[in-house]
């Protein structure tokens, strides 16, 4: 058993909120530089260019890169060995409110949905996994609403075909057209329950998106830049940087698939404790 | 590049044709899905004159230009925070009875209703889009900000902004011209 005060945690998670709002991905930041090198329409490519300057002028200025600085998503991945001293919901909750502030980030939280009420900074979202080893990585994903409003669940019946659920994909990107900040990030959970495939979806989202992408993956982005949606809707063929699917077991009558797109502000940073 | 002053006049307006990029200098308001939705109740009261504190409407609909925003909190030594566009078909619902009381321009990201688009055209209104996700960068345009109604909204505070050089392109023209309109 390793010993982890939860102080520490409080201590990570503030600084990942300040890596994750104003220090653009390094994975998303080289793709966005090849698909602007890439993009011939010139309207397409000042607005990629702009993409880049804003990274730029955030990351120096230390000012959030979007003004929705998201819904925070927190994935935990706890190593068995380890032993939190002190309560980690609360540590990691704290650590989020006071990055928040101290980053002059928004207030985006309300904590009744239908009350609604005056935003906060607090709570976040938890994902926790139980995993070998006396290690804590907490990977922080700040989700932007814009896009979080574009998500999409099917379940298909487990006879569908591939094409039935490319198209599928690929339809949730055209819904959300040039309202959700092209260009895209896609990330698709594939199998589990209705429930898990959605998590699946958003964790494909922390992937390293300027990996070689799998067969699927390829089809799926051509597909996608097909639309000709393009950077802000205004055309081109860079509507999705990059699409990202995980997968895994489910049940013999069934197929759940999710979407989950993100903007091109896709913002994460992890820590390992 | 052309250069568009607010109030907007309406010959300002006829002139601009979807598509066309423009940079906007003067005062517009931040307002987004809560405040859309005060304002829209406490239309016909009157302004200042609306029932309860904090319901009437915040500044005069007549030749106003609103911006889909609800910006970060203001870092120390800045004017304003992160401060870019937010979606605008959430406010769709809430549109047409502010372009009838003389709202003139919008400024947002994405597409509009068809109902917001014929309005816009027999309103002879405008709408625009700006750099979406690209908040630090557009925080750069403003040049003053302050906080005028709705403190208890939070970041959905009504805000007063002057802007200067503010880029935008014209979404959806006074004719009703759309460049999201597809087929």
């Amino acid at each position: 058993m390793r010993d982890l005060k939860a102080g520490k945690i409080t201590q990570a998670v503030e600084e990942l909120v300040r890596r994750a709002s104003f220090i653009l991905r390094k994975d998303v930041l080289s793709v966005m530089k090849k698909a602007y090198r890439a993009e011939k329409n010139i309207r397409s490519r000042n607005i990629l260019k702009a993409i880049l300057d804003n990274a730029e002028f955030a990351r120096k200025e230390n000012l959030a890169i979007c003004q929705d600085t998201g819904m925070p998503v927190i994935f935990a991945y706890l190593g068995q060995d380890v032993r939190i001293r002190g309560d980690f919901k609360k540590a990691v909750n704290r650590g989020i409110a006071s990055g928040y502030k101290k980053y002059s980030l928004r207030n985006s939280i309300v904590q009744d949905p239908l009350l609604r009420g005056k935003p906060g900074f607090s709570p976040c979202i938890i994902h926790t996994e139980i995993v070998p080893g006396n290690k804590l990585k907490l990977i922080l994903l700040p989700k932007g609403f814009g896009c979080e409003n574009k998500s999409r669940l099917k379940m298909f019946n487990p006879t569908a075909g591939i094409n039935q659920i490319k198209e599928f994909i690929a339809g949730a990107v055209k819904d959300a057209g040039p309202d959700a900040c092209p260009p895209y990030v896609v990330g698709v959970g594939i199998g589990g329950s209705a429930d898990y495939s959605a998590v699946l979806a958003k964790e494909a989202l922390l992937l390293d998106i300027s990996k070689r992408p799998s067969k699927l993956e390829g089809l799926l982005l051509k597909m996608i830049n097909k639309t000709g949606i393009g950077p802000m809707g205004l055309g081109g063929k860079t509507t999705a940087l990059a699409v990202k699917v995980l997968t895994s077991p489910t049940h013999i009558a069934g197929l759940p698939v999710s979407v989950n797109i993100s903007c091109h502000a896709l913002r994460s940073a992890e820590v390992v404790l | 590049m052309k250069i568009i002053n607010t109030p907007l006049s309406a010959a300002e307006i006829g002139s601009l044709k979807a598509g066309e990029e423009v940079f906007l200098n003067g005062i517009i308001y931040t307002a987004r899905d809560q405040a859309h939705k005060r304002i829209v109740n406490s239309l016909g009261k009157g302004r200042g004159k609306g029932r309860g504190k904090g319901r009437e409407i915040p500044f005069n609909l007549k030749g106003a230009v609103v911006y889909y925003c609800g910006p970060t909190q203001t870092p120390k030594g800045r004017i304003i925070g992160s401060c870019g566009p937010t979606t605008s078909s959430r406010m769709d619902a809430f549109t047409v009875p502010l372009l009838r009381k003389g709202l003139k321009g919008m400024i947002g990201k994405g597409s509009r209703s068809p109902e917001v688009r014929a309005a816009i055209k027999k309103y002879r209104a405008v709408y625009f889009v700006t750099y979406a996700g690209c908040g630090a960068l557009l925080s750069r345009y403003v040049k003053s900000a302050r906080k005028i109604a709705y403190h208890d909204l939070g970041p959905e505070a009504v805000m007063e902004l002057k802007v200067e050089n503010f880029p935008l392109v014209v979404a959806i023209d006074s004719l009703g011209n759309d460049i999201y309109e597809r087929g």
